[in-house]
């Protein structure tokens, strides 16, 4: 017992945190959970770089598989992967998932102290990426990614270049074109406030100073700042239809005309401060809309799961390709633990594949000689030979990206776009009847200046405003609560969908807590029998009892046999044991479940090792919650859970199990023919078709940081539960909009009464329209404030 | 009051230098990562390292 008490105190890994086990390595009084933190403790220690655990407790990752980097010696492979070489230095960025606290940052720009050829690395914390700069001719792409590997910060190097995804995501002439547009407000604000408070006879000669000063800054807010809302009204017209631009591109137009008259021929003041202004609020929606998660990706596809390069065998000989070159008829040398990237033959050897990212089925699949691997199988045992019969990019996983079906974007027509239309119509009306009416009373001054005070005054810009204000105030409220929406149209989309699709395993269920169990009864001295065998095996599932068994010593064992993906068997202190598959028994045994790793001791049935799902806390009430909505689930999965579901759903709930990738984006398409907007939940890649085509893929992950699928939101696991919430908070934030949109009208009115009698007095635009952007921003901030308060997301 | 004209030019004058400077900052990348240099600046200076070289320059 008190030999226990101790552990206590420090029972974690010094380097990773992870719980010890009790048989624990030791080094220089520090405890470790395995050989490799261990290893890495000491490269960290020889080079003086134990600064690293200063910052954080046990920063450091669990130390993972060996791993095969031959293909970075191939120079194509090399090129494609550099930002840039030159004589002796190269520059590259790498994607490194570990990166999570200070200590990560303060270690991998210290990377010049572990070897001198590394001239520096930095670290962007937010994209997890580095970017080293090393002299090529001392150390090689290879030696530094094995470099890196070694201290536990394993770079992803995928087929989909992370990295250079990343870059360009955000419109960078939008944010030059608001500085500038914020300068020139500022300017012509300043020199139109003589105007407001009136000029003394003195002071008159500055007038036309100022106005031509105005009208000079006035020109790049139109023609610069304002360009975009040109070429996209031009487009719109062009294939006949009306967005939220074309109203605003006139108004800039007209006034923008109408400065410059007033200004050349010295009849007025201008309007130039109201475009200006204009112009600025318009740039900040529009950035406000643009504004995503840039430490996010949305838009991940097949190629960021797999490798950039595979093994394949020319002659007899390994030869590391890069993926795209892959061509029919290439043998394949597949290691455990490997990815196929190309639908292809067994050749040799014998293939135990986890198919769940293609199946979503968790339990490894057995393949014999002459079988058809799809891509995206990963072997679990040893090393194997295929035969390629497809290309890469037109596999059976794949395929599903090349789909031609996908949603046509055209008919996502959102609020804006529908009310712009008979926005921009009214106008007119009131435009022209004010305009013949001055034209009847022989008044053609006061019909011109009616016409354009008409259309200045009642400026959509609130529309332009009130939209994105009020969506991304909703995203950061999602924010918060760990649900991230892609972008602010995509929360439009989360509002209209009236039918959820459930995916289960990883969805439902949980995979971060999934559980070893066992069902039989064991003593303690078979648990150390048990142990000792599994402890030869490098089988995934052996592994995972081997930790939950826990024991502290081992017995010796002879008479070892592995039958690899089957089982293995050994004689053990005169007890002659088997562990593995039902067929790989010495006696006929009745199991309750074919899976799992059944033991049998001196032929005696013993029970059976099993992974557990766990399914996610609180799912009845959440299913209670939705019940308003139409909910189907399709798994990838056996039936075996179908009790279980039947008691969380109800019997309204379609249900559907042993579902293809492909039958889930067929049921997703059946359902929007039928005209229901579908929002599909999912984890894994067998997901992704059906998440891209819904209109609104929400991908579930129980770490951020994991690859999830192309999707328009990403959820946290834990978050699953807010789900109505979340929903009926999109629906509040469409309200939200329309009734800003009442505002507006409500002040567009009184500037309208001015406007059609031929007497608004620049000073009045210019106050008009900041106070209805003041207003409409403030309300909608509140608004969506009291609405989450009210479905109580804060 | 003639003077207004070149104060005028002056506060224009100013406003385009800060605006060339935005740009200019903005182009060299300052903007692109503002999480980091946050949690960099917190680091401590190695003394121990230094203080070899110190003895060195010393004798």
């Amino acid at each position: 017992m008190e030999h226990q008490n101790k552990t206590a105190i420090k029972a974690v890994c010094y380097h990773c945190g992870e719980d010890l086990p009790k048989v624990k390595y030791q080094i220089a009084d520090k405890d470790f959970c395995c050989a490799g933190c261990m290893a890495v403790f000491k490269i960290l220690s020889e080079n003086n770089l134990c600064n690293y655990y200063v910052y954080n407790n046990a920063p450091g990752q669990q130390f993972k598989n060996e791993h095969h980097l031959e293909y970075l010696d191939e120079s194509k492979i090399i090129d494609q992967l550099l930002d840039y070489k030159h004589e002796s230095s190269s520059i590259i960025t790498f994607y490194i998932p570990a990166i999570h606290c200070s200590s990560c940052i303060w270690l991998l720009e210290h990377l010049y102290k572990i070897n001198p050829a590394i001239f520096s690395s930095r670290i962007d914390f937010l994209k997890k990426q580095v970017t080293i700069s090393f002299n090529h001719n001392e150390i090689s792409l290879r030696q530094m990614v094995e470099t890196l590997n070694q201290i536990g910060y394993e770079p992803l190097i995928s087929l989909q270049d992370v990295v250079k995804e990343h870059s360009g995501s955000v419109d960078k002439t939008l944010v030059l074109k608001i500085a500038v547009a914020g300068f020139l407000m500022g300017n012509v604000m300043l020199f139109s406030f003589p105007e407001y408070f009136g000029l003394s006879g003195f002071e008159k000669q500055f007038q036309s100073l100022f106005g031509w000063l105005n009208l000079a800054f006035a020109i790049p807010a139109a023609f610069y700042c304002g360009s975009d809302y040109f070429t996209s009204a031009i487009t719109s017209l062009k294939h006949r239809y009306i967005n939220l631009d074309t109203p605003l591109a006139l108004i800039i137009a007209v006034l923008f005309l109408r400065t410059a008259f007033e200004i050349i021929f010295s009849t007025g003041p201008g309007f130039a401060d109201t475009l200006t202004g204009l112009v600025f609020l318009l740039l900040m929606g529009k950035w406000l809309k643009q504004r995503t998660y840039h430490h996010i990706s949305f838009d991940r596809d097949y190629r960021s799961y797999f490798p950039i390069a595979v093994t394949t065998l020319q002659n007899g000989k390994e030869k590391p390709v890069s993926i795209n070159e892959i061509k029919i008829g290439d043998r394949l040398w597949i290691r455990n633990g490997e990815l196929v990237p190309a639908d292809a033959i067994l050749m040799k050897g014998e293939a135990w594949m986890d198919m769940s990212f293609v199946t979503g089925e968790s339990e490894p699949v057995h393949k014999v000689l002459g079988e058809i691997i799809y891509a995206g199988g990963r072997q679990t045992t040893e090393a194997i030979e295929l035969e390629v019969i497809k290309p890469v990019s037109q596999s059976y996983l794949t395929g599903l990206w090349n789909n031609d079906n996908y949603k046509n974007n055209t008919e996502k027509q959102n609020f804006n776009d529908t009310v712009a239309k008979y926005f921009s119509l009214g106008v007119f009306l009131i435009a022209f009847a004010a305009t013949a009416y001055w034209l009847l009373q022989n008044d053609s001054h006061k019909a011109w200046s009616a016409f354009t005070a008409v259309i200045i005054v009642a400026c959509p810009c609130v529309l332009a405003l009130s939209t994105p204000f009020t969506l991304s105030a909703i995203l950061s409220v999602f924010d918060k609560k760990g649900f991230y929406v892609k972008n602010t149209d995509a929360v439009e989309q989360l509002a209209k969908c009236d039918t959820l699709i459930f995916d289960k395993t990883g969805t439902l269920t949980s995979n971060e807590n999934a559980e070893i169990g066992f069902s039989g009864v064991i003593t303690d001295d078979e648990k150390i029998i048990m142990a000792s065998l599994l402890r030869n095996s490098i089988h995934p599932l052996s592994r995972h009892i081997l930790k939950a068994l826990n024991v502290d010593r081992f017995y010796s064992l002879r008479d070892y046999k592995e039958v690899v993906g089957k089982g293995l068997t050994a004689i053990i202190n005169n007890h002659s044991i088997y562990a593995g598959h039902l067929s790989m028994l010495p006696i006929a045994v009745k199991a309750t479940s074919e899976t799992g790793v059944h033991i049998v001791i001196d032929h005696v049935y013993k029970g059976c090792f099993d992974i557990k799902q766990q399914w996610r806390s609180g799912l009845v009430q959440l299913i209670l919650k939705l019940s308003k909505f139409k909910l189907l689930v399709l798994s990838g999965d056996t039936d075996k859970d179908r009790l279980m579901l039947d008691t969380i759903f109800t019997k309204k709930t379609t249900i559907r199990f042993r579902q293809s990738p492909h039958q889930k984006l067929d049921a997703v398409l059946q359902l929007q023919k039928q005209g229901n907007k579908v929002m599909m939940l999912g984890d894994g890649l067998n997901d992704a078709g059906a998440l891209k085509q819904s209109d609104f893929g929400i991908a579930l992950t129980d770490n951020i940081n994991n690859f999830t699928p192309g999707c328009d939101a990403i959820l946290k696991g834990n978050a699953l539960n807010f789900l109505p919430d979340f929903i009926q908070l999109s629906k509040d934030g469409l309200k939200i909009i329309k009734t800003s949109f009442a505002i507006a009208i409500a002040y567009n009115c009184i500037g309208i009464y001015f406007a059609v009698q031929g007497t608004l007095y620049p000073l009045v635009a210019a106050v008009l329209m900041p106070i209805s952007t003041v207003t409409i921003i403030s309300f909608t901030t509140l608004a969506t404030r009291w609405f989450a308060h009210k479905n109580k997301l804060i | 009051m003639n003077i207004l004209y070149f104060l005028v030019g002056c506060s224009i004058l100013m406003a385009l230098i800060f605006l060339g400077a935005f740009f200019w900052a903005y182009k060299t990348g300052q903007n692109d990562d503002v999480h980091t240099p946050g949690i960099r600046m917190l680091f401590d200076d190695e003394v121990v390292a230094e203080k070899s070289e110190e003895d060195h320059f010393s004798s």
